[in-house]
């Protein structure tokens, strides 16, 4: 289903973002040189501190780089920001509690400025691709915290950008729900043929979703290690106990020991 | 049941302890009078009797404010000058007034605060200092500079209030304002929202609780406001002039009978607040 030509969609060169603090200057970013191309599913893993979320919100542009270059879709971020070329998801949910789910799930419809019957047919189209149908008129503390964080996930997904940002969607939920969730994920991918740049703690969530896995480490914030995964595009879940999915879990381990040692 | 009772061993303690300092308080006057009669000072059960329905007493018994509460509210016509429910009305309109100008004035000067980092620095300090001024020294001089102005009745009293209650609503609307944390400001930025529409989609829903409990203190506030304003005015009309008028002429009983017509006016004040709060947040699906 995706083109057989790559065609990049962020790319960074000779990134760098250093923090201004009181006790000197912090160097989140440097030299980050990566391209991530239309169609792709590129994890981001590295220990607190490795800038991994920094790349993110520079990306979204609710970061700014202080060198270097960093295009999405070909145009400065903050650019990209203003033409919603990405929807973020943060990792908490960030429902509004004074609104529904549909309504959550319309905030980003209404400020664009869709109108209402765009709006509602938006609105029903995502939550049928997250599997939340028939919860529109719930509120979201009547949902669980996985059921909140698919809402999260649609009301990125209502504005159809073609690139999705995921800053550890799923790192406050159990392991049950998050294994649930990341195969869902899967299938929206699949499905979307959406651009994914997703933030995780976790190796196996990583290894298992990724079609290009980024090994950061911190002190200064740095890729240590792009692996390209070889795994086939259909991953079931218990695809995590082959050889293949072992060995790369296992490259991503040493790739973040390695950048721990020389700190 | 379980919550009604430990309010009413609450209050049988007061009206205990009540009759008990009605008793003490008032003996002087009856050991007087038998004094100047020439009588023998009167046995204890007399002198409960004695103590308990006095026109003058220093403290009156529960059961004659209660009397005198009832008389002036459901016994006369409400048009008449002596009627609480005439009088309560006039502090009222006052209060209510004041508190619509005083939560208006909050809710603005909070608006301005959160938008102007100039605002930001400036109108708080003064809001703060505002509220260390006596509000018995400053009355008098509004009631008079209005007067000057050929402005008299509800307004100068109004203002009064609105003085005491903007405050209140000034301080949790900031917090209120301010209470949408920096992921739901990243979120909207993500979706490049503007000004109003951070405003109007995030800020103004997040700061409803605050606002409402601002409300219930700003209106009991307002209250206190009306009736101090109420004072100085040389006692005309209101609550306020029923307690001047009162200990002017050692009308002890007319000024309890004020009081608690006055704190039943607060109470009930709060209470309609607070009806408004769980319907709001019960729609807006805040409350649970």
């Amino acid at each position: 289903m995706k083109d057989t030509v790559t065609q990049p969609v962020i790319t960074a060169q000779n990134l760098q973002l250093v923090f201004q603090t009181n006790d000197g200057p912090v160097h989140a970013l440097k030299d980050v040189n990566l391209t991530i191309n239309k169609g792709e599913f590129v994890s981001f893993i590295g220990p607190s501190g490795c800038g991994k979320t920094t790349f993110l919100r520079a990306i979204a542009a609710l970061e700014h780089p202080t060198g270097g270059t960093l295009t999405v879709n070909g145009m400065t971020p903050d650019q990209a920001r203003k033409s919603r070329a990405y929807g973020y998801v943060f990792q908490a949910a960030g429902l509004y509690p004074w609104r529904t789910i549909a309504g959550n799930v319309k905030l980003p419809l209404e400020i664009i400025g869709f109108s209402k019957a765009e709006q509602d047919e938006k609105v029903r189209k995502v939550l049928e691709l997250v599997e939340l149908n028939g919860f529109g008129g719930k509120f979201p503390w009547q949902l669980s915290g996985g059921m909140q964080q698919r809402a999260s996930i649609a009301r990125a997904l209502a504005f159809d950008a073609d690139i999705l940002l995921m800053d550890e969607p799923f790192g406050a939920l159990d392991e049950i729900v998050r294994d649930h969730l990341n195969e869902e994920l899967l299938k929206l991918w699949a499905r979307t043929g959406k651009t994914i740049a997703f933030v995780t703690h976790s190796i196996p969530e990583a290894v298992y979703l990724s079609t290009k896995i980024v090994v950061m480490s911190p002190r200064p914030g740095r890729i240590t290690d792009v692996i390209e995964s070889p795994l086939p595009k259909e991953r079931p879940l218990d695809i995590r106990d082959t050889p293949e999915f072992i060995a790369i879990a296992h490259r991503v381990r040493e790739g973040l020991r390695a950048g721990h040692s020389d700190v | 049941m379980s919550r009604i009772l430990p309010v009413l061993a609450v209050v049988l303690a007061i009206v205990v302890l009540w009759y008990a300092a009605a008793v003490k308080m008032n003996a002087a006057w009856v050991y007087d009078q038998a004094a100047r009669a020439g009588e023998p000072a009167p046995a204890f059960s007399q002198l409960v009797r004695l103590t308990m329905n006095q026109d003058r007493p220093v403290l009156p018994a529960p059961h004659q404010v209660i009397t005198e509460l009832a008389n002036s509210t459901l016994g006369m016509k409400i048009s008449s000058k002596r009627s609480l429910v005439y009088h309560g009305w006039i502090t009222i309109s006052a209060t209510l007034l004041g508190f619509a100008m005083g939560t208006g004035l909050g809710i603005l000067l909070a608006v301005g605060i959160i938008h102007n980092r100039a605002m930001d620095m400036s109108v708080m300090p003064w809001a703060i200092a505002s509220q260390t001024i006596p509000i018995l020294a400053i009355a008098p001089m509004i009631i008079v500079v209005m007067n000057s102005l050929g402005v008299q009745g509800l307004i100068p009293k109004a203002i009064i209030s609105a003085f005491l209650s903007f405050f209140p609503v000034l301080v949790g609307m900031v917090k209120g304002l301010r209470s949408p944390d920096q992921m739901q400001l990243d979120l909207l930025s993500t979706y490049n929202a503007n000004g109003a529409q951070v405003f109007w989609g995030l800020r103004l829903p997040a700061s409803m609780p605050y606002l409402f409990t601002s409300l219930k203190v700003g209106i009991a506030a307002s209250l206190v406001g009306a009736i101090v304003g109420e004072m100085p005015t040389g006692a005309v009309a209101g609550l306020g002039a029923r307690l001047l008028s009162g200990s002017y002429y050692g009308q002890t009983v007319q000024i309890w009978a004020a009081l608690f017509a006055a704190a039943l006016v607060a109470a009930s004040l709060v209470g309609i607040v607070g009806i408004i709060e769980r319907r709001t947040l019960k729609r807006m699906g805040m409350a649970r």
